[in-house]
């Protein structure tokens, strides 16, 4: 299977693990990840004004590429992910907005919201499915306790996103049940990690990170895992002592690949 | 900036939501992370714009506090989005002509050697146009 990748401006600098964790597991479930060309920033959120189109552009161009290819687009960073599921809710529901992208686009054929974007996530339990992968794992992680740190862009808006449950989610749990680990349940595991307020205001964004690591801890997990680069960094602002990693890198390791994703 | 009036109606214009339909149960507030840090609460932020009040947002300290979780866009049972509303507010004043929300010389200081390229290029989509 055939995937067309958009990696994000931050899988290529300061999430390079990220990435490469994430292809060398791809390989080892016999997928295939093909990255779009000339991909641009997806700008890292989605712009809520109803009269921002130019700002939604670089969404639409990797999404018609994949149309063009016929393929699905898989996004692996929360923040790309959400800015281009969104805007393609938009191109297949809102007819200004669609109108209006599209006459900046002027494509032989219109683009309206036709290609399925899935996170690496979604790729794990609805394509490949979390029981062949559970059959995959050379190297289970038994005994390890996880705590899942959703935030929020993978799962709000909840009618938008269609990730999972936004409120009560379990495709983390069950992905870290797959690994052979053991998921442990948390109430911050949804809250917001503070995004981008942590440039200038440190101490708001610490403190939130402050109560999301020590809830994980207080429920017995012994680390986190997160997809988003920006509440990695945020998270990792904390001096709460609970090490933070990147999904993908479990993944890798229990699939037994880490070594060739360096 | 035009009348109080307009104004509002620029915010409805943007954000694509209809304040009316708040009912001010306050569930948007009560599930803000960032309520503590807020002058001006999320329910009422809804009506300051029903009551024409934008002055009073756009010099809020609460303009700049949201942090787009969309928490509130998730619970609200009515469907209002006041995360929308607020950034339509904040979108207000920062499409005036020398508005921003951050100045690019503020930079340089602000960063450090871990800081990720999505926290820059959100913040810059956040608080400037």
């Amino acid at each position: 299977m055939k995937y067309t990748y958009y990696p994000g401006c931050t899988l290529r600098t300061k999430a390079k693990d990220l990435d490469a964790y994430a292809r060398a597991s791809a390989k080892a479930l016999g997928f295939e990840l093909e990255e779009v060309e000339n991909w641009q920033c997806c700008g890292g959120v989605y712009p809520l004004g109803t009269d921002e189109i130019a700002s939604k552009l670089s969404s639409v161009r990797a999404l018609n590429e994949a149309k063009e290819k016929g393929q699905d687009l898989v996004t692996l960073c929360s923040a790309c992910h959400h800015v281009i599921k969104r805007v393609n809710n938009d191109m297949k529901n809102n007819d200004d907005i669609r109108t209006r992208a599209n006459n900046y686009m002027q494509l032989e054929t219109p683009y309206a919201g036709e290609t399925n974007v899935l996170h690496f996530l979604e790729v794990l339990r609805d394509k490949v499915g979390f029981d062949t992968l559970k059959e995959k794992v050379v190297n289970p992680l038994t005994g390890k306790k996880i705590g899942a740190y959703y935030g929020c862009l993978l799962l709000r808006p909840g009618k938008v996103l269609g990730f999972d449950n936004p409120e009560n989610p379990t495709i983390i749990e069950d992905f870290i049940r797959a690994i052979g680990a053991t998921p442990v349940v948390y109430p911050y595991r949804n809250e917001c990690c503070g995004g981008y307020i942590s440039l200038r205001e440190k101490e708001m964004a610490k403190n939130m990170c402050d109560k999301i690591k020590e809830s994980a801890s207080g429920f017995g997990a012994e680390m986190l895992i997160t997809a988003c680069p920006l509440c990695m960094y945020n998270l990792n602002k904390s001096e709460a002592e609970l090490p933070v990693y990147y999904f993908t890198e479990l993944l890798a390791e229990a699939l037994g690949v880490k070594e060739e994703a360096k | 900036m035009s009348s109080a009036k307009n104004q509002a109606e620029r915010i409805k214009e943007i954000s694509g939501v209809n304040p009316l339909k708040c009912m001010k149960c306050g569930k948007c507030s009560a599930t803000c992370p960032a309520f503590n840090e807020m002058d001006i609460k999320p329910h009422q932020f809804v009506s300051y714009v029903l009551n024409g009040d934008i002055d009073a947002l756009a010099n809020s300290k609460s303009l700049w506090k949201c942090l787009s979780c969309f928490a509130c866009v998730e619970r609200c049972p009515r469907d209002v989005q006041p995360g929308r509303l607020i950034d339509a507010a904040r979108q207000l004043v920062i499409r005036q002509k020398g508005q921003t929300g951050l100045a690019p010389e503020e930079i340089p200081e602000l960063l450090d050697e871990d800081l990720p390229q999505q926290l820059l290029m959100s913040a810059f989509r956040r608080y400037r146009r």
